[in-house]
């Protein structure tokens, strides 16, 4: 059975023009970039130039990117090493209650070491409040970590103006940029972006890679300590394939940007078209325009998710669920919580993802099948049936 | 993650509907965990002779339903409420840990559906 890929947001192929570009550093080209002989200096000169290619997908000076073990690392570095670094300044930080877990259980683990951590609310479409945000900051805030687009439901947050308020203050800004990264435009200066969070895996590169961009000047500790590498930010000895790897992807995807944006966002809109023409007693959960544009969202109402995505698999769909019994907790996702969602609704939440390789012949198929197996779930459910009564 | 058995019973389930007439219905679980389970008998000669289900839920609470419906039918009363949870996991070959939950779900599913029997009776 041919399978259709609709989890782009939980990774991506490697494209084939990025591997290609990989494959010579990872036998040829072996040298380690701290070593003073021409293997050594080949793969140092293969990084700076990677480097500078990820700076210019987001207006960056290459001297301002750091490489990472992934978005996760970036998103522990960036939170804890500003943290220990303005320990004498304050002891306050500000995020939203929808970030992805690395970043909240970087903000619970300070917690525990001192640090107090004010989780903002956000509304149904999944937006922070700009007045909520003004009003928690205190003059022991030290940072304000709010992602720039959800993983879960796609909401674009109005970055620009956290940053413009962040810099009134004169408090730090990071941003996890993981998701939004090659899916809409960021431009570190335009927002008053101080450290941003990046990953290869999500743009067509390689998985286990990522940056931190860091403002220049900006005073942040290291978290991972040995060698001088990364200008004595980040210890260890680089990973030479994956950080071209992740150069090649960021050149594309600073190449087709607005192409990418404008065609995900036409199948989209049709996706989401299709499913609420076909299906009745869907919600959308996410912003119905500010959102990523390869993003889709929805709960069916009276099944679950897990019981969903195996029927999609049945059918060579992959997808992903909000749903409790593919968290490997009892309760679902914390972002469709904090959207107002009700247990229930939320337990039968479907993203669905789609990338510069979904096809509309995928759509189709799906808008094909899907309707089917909801109804199938639908005649097993006894809420349901409940419902069909009262019509 | 699930076993062949339990893919086949969610593929496939046995006995999903509702009874017009049951004699007993049970219904446990709530939306909030994410599993209702509804169960519907007929018993004759205190001998269930038809069992019908609705579920909300994951792959495994239909799954456990559908297979508990199946070790019910053609039962007395008295075996059918000595029906565990872990004869519905074993009967599944095996159920992941996190999942074990469900199998409780459909053994009180059943002493449910039979408890409203005998209250009306």
């Amino acid at each position: 059975m041919e399978r259709k890929y609709f989890d782009y947001s939980a990774t991506t192929p490697v494209d084939s023009e990025v591997l290609n570009e990989m494959l010579p550093y990872f036998n040829n080209d072996f040298g380690n970039p701290s070593s003073v002989y021409s293997y050594g200096r080949d793969s140092k000169k293969a990084i700076e130039n990677a480097r500078y290619k990820i700076a210019k997908l987001i207006n960056a000076d290459a001297r301002e990117i750091f490489f990472t073990g992934g978005g996760t690392e970036s998103d522990n570095w960036a939170i804890k090493g500003i943290a220990i670094a303005l320990k004498n300044k304050g002891n306050h930080i500000i995020t939203s209650s929808i970030e992805h877990h690395a970043v909240l259980h970087s903000c619970k683990y300070l917690e525990k070491h001192g640090f107090r951590v004010t989780y903002l609310p956000v509304d149904k479409y999944g937006l922070i409040s700009l007045e909520d945000l003004k009003s928690e900051i205190n003059d022991r805030t030290i940072l304000i970590t709010i992602m720039f687009a959800n993983n879960e439901i796609g909401t674009i947050q109005p970055i620009k103006e956290i940053g413009k308020i962040a810099k009134e203050n004169n408090i730090y800004f990071h941003t996890d940029g993981v998701q939004a990264i090659g899916n809409t435009v960021i431009d570190v200066k335009d927002m008053n972006i101080d450290l941003l969070s990046i990953s290869a895996h999500k743009i067509y590169g390689p998985k286990g890679i990522g940056a931190l961009y860091i403002k220049k000047g900006i005073k942040i500790d290291p978290i991972i300590h040995g060698g001088a590498q990364e200008r004595k930010k980040r210890a260890g000895t680089e990973n030479v394939p994956g950080i071209v790897g992740f150069g090649k992807a960021a050149e594309i995807a600073y190449n087709n940007l607005d192409k990418n944006i404008q065609d995900l966002t036409n199948l989209r809109d049709k996706l989401i078209k299709g499913i609420f023409d076909n299906i009745d007693y869907v919600i959308l959960n996410g912003h119905p325009h500010n959102r990523l544009p390869g993003n889709v969202n929805i709960s069916f109402q009276f099944i679950e998710g897990e019981a969903l995505l195996l029927s999609l698999d049945m059918v060579g769909i992959c997808g992903s669920s909000g749903s409790a019994c593919t968290s490997g907790t009892l309760d679902p996702s914390h972002v469709l919580l904090a959207i107002g969602l009700s247990h229930e609704i939320a337990h039968g939440s479907l993203r669905l993802s789609i990338g510069k390789y979904t096809k509309e012949e995928d759509i189709d198929y799906l808008l094909q099948e899907l309707p089917k197996i909801i109804k199938r779930l639908r005649n097993m459910s006894p809420l349901y049936e409940k419902v069909k009564g009262g019509e | 993650m699930y076993s062949d058995k339990v893919m086949d019973h969610f593929t496939n389930p046995r006995n999903v509907g509702d009874i017009k007439d049951a004699d007993g219905i049970g219904e446990v679980g709530n939306a909030k965990c994410g599993d209702i389970m509804k169960m519907y008998i007929k018993v004759e000669d205190n001998i269930i002779k038809d069992i019908k289900f609705k579920t909300f839920g994951c792959g495994a609470a239909i799954a456990t339903s559908s297979i508990a419906t199946e070790m019910v039918i053609g039962k007395t009363i008295d075996e059918a409420l000595k029906i565990t949870n872990n004869a519905v996991v074993e009967a599944l070959g095996g159920l992941p840990h996190e999942k074990v939950h469900c199998s409780v779900l459909a053994e009180q599913a059943i002493k449910a559906a039979i408890d409203d029997y005998m209250a009306k009776k």
